[in-house]
């Protein structure tokens, strides 16, 4: 399921113009659904959410997603991805090909914890997809991870087709992190950009990066509402908060649903 | 000592026949010589003695130690190999084969030509025996060890057991000293002691250190039957084809059934795999497939074999397909399901093996943790058909980057600080200025491991304008003595 939240009750208050809560919806085959609950469904632009953080626990869905890293040596990417792991001690199965490993290294099991992870290192983009839709089958493991680097022939709409629907058949969540690519035309049920934000402040150590943000945009979602956000990584908690990215006066305040409509 | 000389011949570092090398093995003292070969022999250096005993009276003694337990496989496997000469034969001890010749000697030409014919072909295989014929094993024992070259015992057993010591009754060491304070040196003497008494005197010993009782088994009084082992039968699915053929991927699912129901009636399940195909010029062909797992599932080996079916060289054709179960182990069939139903997704085994049948063996890792504060050592990435690791290092409790640079790459320092990382550097010709730090963490180089000379590491973890989140270090301090200036490398990425 996409995303399991607190859902509160829209408060108003004095400083906070108005709340949104995401709410879970139960089908399991439709991926990301991010809902308004307390207005009217708000524009698909920029910054639809504004207000208080709405606190998120982020849960993957069983579906295909892509990631668009903003630049290509940053693991922010990685970070967001891996914070949509699901609980549990089930294997993640990794696979690169070759330029993705140069690149940018080799995930590292110390910094991914305890969760073993199987590795594979193959040479073509093509490759990467023919492992990612083997892996797929398997139900024992808790997330397939694909990097693709560039544009490849082989990562056409077909294939993105193949891996959405074995991932939301057997319910494997199946992530693609594509670097150095623009978005073409793909099947991926959410497609993402992550670009690095600096980090928030250390708890004890002024000098210190502390938990890492990113600024995250969902700009293709099959069933939810395309945003942006500025995620914030609780590590020790391994949760995900998220506060809207740069919340524009006007289009944020709440005046009711007659006023939005009349924005518009 | 004639399996280490041949493995060191095949690597073409074996010593000259001159250079006294004995083997050792761990004793109760520190080691002790398990082997010698003959110029250690003629140096004075003894079977059993300790090494360090032999040193003193021999300088030059060369000592290895021994692989005791890769001599008993070799053993075991020649067990099966002498069956040549008679249908039954088993391993005695740890440097000895008994055969049961009885009723197979004259198709030999007679137990001489027979002893001749095993020395030969014994040493064709590089290996030296001391062989020796007897009605009983014990005698035989005895004979072989102690008896003259190639001796032949006949009815008499006594008589020819008369004149050999008393540690060719297979006792105890701390037994023979007993029989040589007692006086009695050989069997005979032993044998003409009186019986009453020997008994009365030995009657609450087990049977290694009772040398009435070892007596009797020589003499064939006592019953000492050769409990032969039989060879397992190989797991092997042959297909004869009426005339050649160039694609065996139509037989092969008619053989993987094959092969997994005789799998499935011993309880086994396979993990090496082997295809050969004989082909009319009469040369074999063949591939491989490993398993993760002990598998008897016929689709499964069919998938493992299908994509590489192409690598074999047909020639002119092949009229004989085989499939063979290598290595096996024992699985247990689990139930899944109460119904019966069977799942129609992939175990995670037979995942990993159609990787590596795909992609080869080395493409498909399995990391695990090592008890290491090296960054690159921190992390093994086993081969996943590698068993799984029976300890695994504890989680690194502290801050690692997710990503790790294969090679740590070195960065341009355009204005460096005393203390900390530098304020502004150029890392793939892009300009990091250093916002935030964290560290140093100092990580000393492992002196078991590195060369001499190897710097120490400082850590940062750095977070530039734009917010990415780097894992830094500076090889070596000023004025360390081991180069010049220190240098600063990129080695990770956080999240």
């Amino acid at each position: 399921m996409a995303w399991a939240q607190g859902a509160t009750a829209p408060h108003r208050g004095a400083c906070q113009k108005g709340a949104v809560t995401l709410e879970q919806k139960q089908n399991i085959n439709e991926g990301f659904s991010v809902q308004c609950a307390a207005s009217s469904p708000v524009t698909p632009r920029l910054a639809p959410l504004s207000g208080p953080a709405v606190r998120v626990r982020a849960a993957s869905g069983p579906t295909l997603s892509e990631v668009f890293p903003e630049a290509s040596s940053d693991a922010a990417a990685v970070g967001f991805v891996l914070s949509q792991l699901p609980g549990g001690m089930a294997p993640l199965f990794w696979v690169q090909d070759r330029l993705s490993r140069l690149e940018t290294g080799l995930p590292y099991l110390p910094g991914l914890g305890p969760r073993p992870v199987i590795r594979v290192e193959v040479n073509r983009p093509v490759d990467v997809l023919w492992a990612l839709e083997e892996a797929l089958r398997c139900r024992a493991l808790a997330m397939a991870i694909g990097e693709v680097w560039g544009q490849p022939k082989a990562l056409d709409f077909t294939a993105s087709t193949r891996l959405a629907l074995r991932a939301e058949r057997y319910g494997v969540p199946c992530w693609l992190i594509r670097r150095s690519a623009a978005p073409d035309l793909s099947a991926a049920r959410a497609r993402w950009r992550v670009a690095a934000l600096p980090s928030a402040a250390h708890p004890d150590d002024a000098q210190a990066p502390g938990d890492p943000r990113w600024r995250i945009e969902l700009f293709r979602a099959r069933d939810a509402q395309p945003g942006a956000w500025v995620a914030r990584h609780d590590r020790a908690a391994d949760r995900v908060d998220l506060v809207a990215a740069s919340g524009d006066g006007p289009l944020a305040e709440d005046h009711g649903p007659e006023q939005q409509r009349a924005a518009r | 000592m004639d399996r280490w000389q041949k493995i060191m011949d095949q690597s073409n570092s074996a010593p000259p026949d001159d250079v006294p090398v004995v083997l050792a093995r761990e004793g109760q003292h520190g080691p002790v010589i398990h082997a010698t070969n003959r110029a250690a022999r003629l140096a004075g250096a003894q079977e059993g003695v300790r090494v360090v005993d032999a040193k003193a009276a021999c300088p030059g003694l060369r000592v290895e130690y021994g692989d005791l337990a890769g001599d008993r496989a070799l053993l075991d496997r020649l067990v099966h190999w002498v069956r040549r000469w008679c249908p039954w034969s088993v391993r005695d001890g740890e440097t000895g084969l008994i055969l049961d010749t009885t009723g197979s000697a004259h198709l030999w030409g007679g137990e001489v030509l027979m002893l001749i014919d095993m020395e030969t072909r014994l040493s064709l295989l590089g290996l030296s025996a001391r062989l020796a014929c007897a009605p009983t094993w014990g005698a035989a024992w005895a004979l072989a060890r102690f008896g003259p070259v190639r001796s032949l015992c006949g009815d008499d057993v006594a008589a020819a057991l008369a004149p050999l010591p008393v540690a060719g009754l297979r006792l105890r060491p701390d037994t023979l000293v007993l029989l040589r304070r007692l006086g009695l040196k050989t069997i005979g003497a032993l044998a003409e002691a009186p019986r009453l008494s020997l008994t009365r005197r030995f009657a609450r010993e087990p049977l290694e250190s009772n040398p009435q009782m070892r007596l009797d088994q020589a003499r064939g009084r006592l019953p000492e039957p050769v409990g032969s082992v039989e060879a397992a039968p190989p797991l092997i699915a042959r297909a004869t084809l009426p005339e050649p053929v160039q694609d065996p991927t139509d037989w092969l699912p008619a053989l993987a059934e094959d092969l997994c129901a005789q799998l499935m009636q011993q309880g086994l399940g396979a993990r090496r795999l082997h295809l050969a195909v004989y082909r009319t010029d009469g040369t074999v062909a063949g591939i491989a497939a490993a398993t993760s797992a002990p598998t008897r599932d016929p689709a499964h080996l069919v998938r493992l074999f299908a994509e590489r079916v192409a690598q074999i060289d047909p020639g002119f054709g092949f009229d004989l397909i085989t499939l063979s179960a290598g290595i096996t182990e024992a699985v247990r069939a689990i139930q899944v399901h109460l119904d019966g139903q069977k799942d129609d997704d992939l175990g995670l085994p037979l995942l990993i093996d159609r990787l590596a049948a795909k992609f080869g063996a080395r493409a498909v890792k399995r990391p695990v943790l090592c008890a290491s504060h090296m960054p690159e050592r921190a992390e093994v990435a086993q081969t996943a058909l590698a068993d799984a690791p029976a300890h695994a290092a504890a989680a690194v409790a502290r801050d690692r980057p997710l990503r790790l640079l294969a090679v740590p790459e070195q960065v341009t320092v355009i204005y460096a600080v005393p203390e900390g990382p530098p304020a502004r550097f150029v890392w793939r010709r892009q300009t990091h200025l250093v916002a935030r730090y964290e560290g140093p963490e100092r990580i000393a180089p492992e002196w078991w491991h590195d060369r001499p000379g190897t710097r120490l590491r400082d850590y940062f973890k750095i977070e530039d304008q734009r917010g990415r989140r780097l894992w830094v270090y500076r090889e070596g301090l000023h004025g360390d003595g081991r180069g010049g200036a220190p240098c600063w490398f990129v080695h990770g990425m956080f999240g």
